[in-house]
């Protein structure tokens, strides 16, 4: 067994660098072109066919509400909306390991120090989501401002603002218990990805047995905890927008974009790595099970969506039916939902369907490249109406962000991938891989 | 040589002897009609050089057939044949079609390969399966060889198929 080595080379990060700047450019491209003329005729276009959704979706128009900058409104969005997916890819990084051991797969022996170092990106987005908390929740989350919550004011009159429905989620959605939450799930995820990358290192110098059986262990314990926490972190982050709206498969809905999406970076990183003539132990048999992962997971998803959405529709009650009544019936949203399905479901679920597709790279790498785009779409389509109602967009302030993002999520996984040998030789299932064979 | 189609059957204790011996028997130039086992034997497909199944595609194409037939049906009597309002949707609402269109494209996708395996599988009603020795349903690997479709004589054929490891050779004729 080969102890090779991914070289970070000076090259890449120049290519990455470019990438940043070309995402900065692009941001603030953006920023310019929604202040300029661009976005009046946006807000007139689309402003009719909401105005009346702003106003069904609740208090939100009430008078206290600070209308700053649409700008920067539309910045801290983004941000969020980016933060949220990029955390999920490298919360998904740890569950993939995760599942290999606890499913005790053999297949996944050499891909499996590809999907590792996603877990450090945890750290950083936990970091990034709590100060995003601080600057941005007021403009993001309409439930934390404190005045929805008294029915009084203060010299007994009734407050005009007071949102009863809001003020019985108190107890969930109060800011200490809510910051606990976003704390204790990142520590615990990233404390679990540690040990079990503990393992595999020590197991990488000893060999033997006992490390492969550990990481069984703490993969179920993982695995246990990752099930409440990513529901629990699909309400929190994304479903708490859209305060008075819920629904009951969120948790699994927010997981199933995270982990398609996932699943599609670490197949896209593998086929990079082969590109440039790493994992040569990974054949088209391998690549075929990470393609049938990503075709049942597409369908996954929009089963997942299909039945959050029939419901909703069927029953057609107003508290439920205004989350897609904002997304289906507004100029600048309809377009995102239905291009939303086509590049989740309709592109992957044919490209991807023949054998032949699912074993030859470019066929792999360009619906790869769908799905990531596509569910970071999806993540755009769950925020947005609900932070920006009517004055949303989307150009190059959008595109620009997910290049930051995605260019800096990107080196962060490449410098972890260079220290440590590409390949787990001493893993107990290696030569079972080798013969994989489907 | 008797009528009909006529057949060598080489019986096989073991897979792996088996695997060989069907590279052996092709290698040396004789045409192996099909092989049974009793169990699926990995890399038997390749050793015996098949085509890929095209059953697939059959599926891939039957599923067509049922969810365009479900939706077909269902637009005709909801939108045309006999409107009705149900719950205040339109009178042809797609989102309610798609659990049977699903269900549709499913059944008959299944029904059209079991269907499409049966006829190929010679399973059809009248149909009269080859069987060339029922122990291939209990613990034996079982090679047939067609006469017909080889040069070599049967003796010929018979040694090939002893040196390969065989432990029975028999002849098996079809009318």
């Amino acid at each position: 067994m080969t102890d090779e080595k991914f070289e970070f080379t000076g090259d890449l990060k120049k290519k990455l660098g470019i990438f940043l700047i070309v995402g900065i450019i692009a941001v603030v491209l953006g920023i310019i072109l929604i202040n300029t003329g661009g976005h009046h005729g946006e807000e007139h276009a689309g402003g009719h066919g909401t105005e009346h959704v702003a106003e069904a979706a609740g208090h939100d128009t009430g008078g206290h509400e600070e209308h700053g900058a649409v700008w920067l409104k539309r910045v801290k969005a983004n941000l969020w909306i980016n933060n949220v997916f990029f955390a999920g890819l490298g919360l998904i990084g740890v569950f993939f390991v995760a599942i290999q051991y606890v499913a005790q797969a053999g297949w996944s022996a050499p891909i499996k120090r590809v999907a590792e170092p996603f877990g450090y990106w945890l750290p950083i987005a936990g970091g990034l989501m709590l100060v995003l908390f601080f600057w941005a929740g007021h403009d993001i989350f309409h439930w934390t401002h404190s005045y929805l919550y008294n029915e009084f004011l203060e010299d007994g009159s009734p407050n005009p603002d007071y949102d009863h429905i809001i003020a019985g989620k108190t107890w969930y959605l109060g800011v200490p218990f809510y910051l606990g939450r976003m704390i204790g799930f990142f520590a615990v995820w990233f404390m679990m990805f540690l040990a079990i990358r503990k393992q595999s290192l020590l197991e990488d110098i000893h060999g033997g047995d006992q490390y492969w059986r550990k990481m069984v262990k703490l993969s179920a314990i993982f695995i246990v905890f990752f099930a409440v926490s990513s529901s629990m972190a699909a309400w929190d982050w994304v479903m708490s927008i859209d305060t008075h709206w819920f629904s009951t498969m969120f948790g699994w809905y927010v997981f199933a974009s995270w982990w398609v999406a996932g699943l599609a970076s670490i197949t896209l990183l593998i086929l990079f790595l082969k590109g440039r003539g790493y994992l040569k132990m990974v054949n088209s048999n391998h690549l075929h099970d990470l393609g049938k992962f990503i075709w049942a997971f597409s369908i996954f998803w929009t089963y997942i969506w299909f039945s959050q959405f029939l419901l909703i529709y069927y029953a057609n009650i107003p508290e439920e039916s205004v989350y897609f009544v904002e997304r289906m019936s507004s100029a600048q949203y309809r377009p995102v939902f239905f291009i939303n399905l086509i590049l989740n479901f309709f592109l992957p679920f044919l490209l991807l369907m023949t054998r032949d597709a699912k074993r030859h790279a470019i066929f792999l790498k360009l619906v790869c490249i769908i799905i990531i785009f596509g569910h970071w779409l999806d993540f755009y389509l769950m925020v947005t109406p609900g932070v920006m109602k009517e004055n949303g967009g989307f150009g190059f302030l959008e595109l620009g962000l997910l290049v930051v993002f995605a260019s800096i999520f990107i080196f962060v996984i490449f410098s972890q991938l260079a220290k440590t040998p590409l390949v787990a030789k001493n893993h107990p299932m290696m030569e079972e891989s080798l013969h994989h064979h489907i | 040589m008797e009528s009909g189609k006529n057949y060598l059957v080489g019986i096989y204790d073991d897979e792996d002897v088996m695997l060989n011996a069907v590279k052996q028997v092709r290698e040396s130039g004789v045409k192996i009609h099909e092989v049974f086992t009793p169990f699926p034997v990995h890399g038997l497909e390749d050793a015996l050089g098949y085509r890929r199944s095209r059953l697939p595609i059959a599926a891939f194409l039957f599923g067509l057939t049922g969810t365009t037939l479900a939706l077909t049906m269902m637009f005709y009597m909801m939108g045309f044949d006999w409107p009705m309002n149900i719950g205040g949707k339109d009178f042809a609402p797609l989102p309610t079609f798609i659990p049977v269109t699903f269900e549709m494209t499913v059944l008959l996708s299944a029904f059209g390969m079991v269907g499409t395996f049966f006829v190929v599988s010679n399973l059809k009603p009248y149909g009269k399966p080859k069987i060339f020795d029922i122990r291939s349903t209990d613990d034996k690997h079982v090679m047939a060889i067609d006469l017909a479709k080889n040069h070599l004589s049967s003796e010929e054929i018979t040694g090939i198929l002893n040196q390969s490891g065989a432990s029975e050779v028999n002849t098996k004729n079809f009318d």
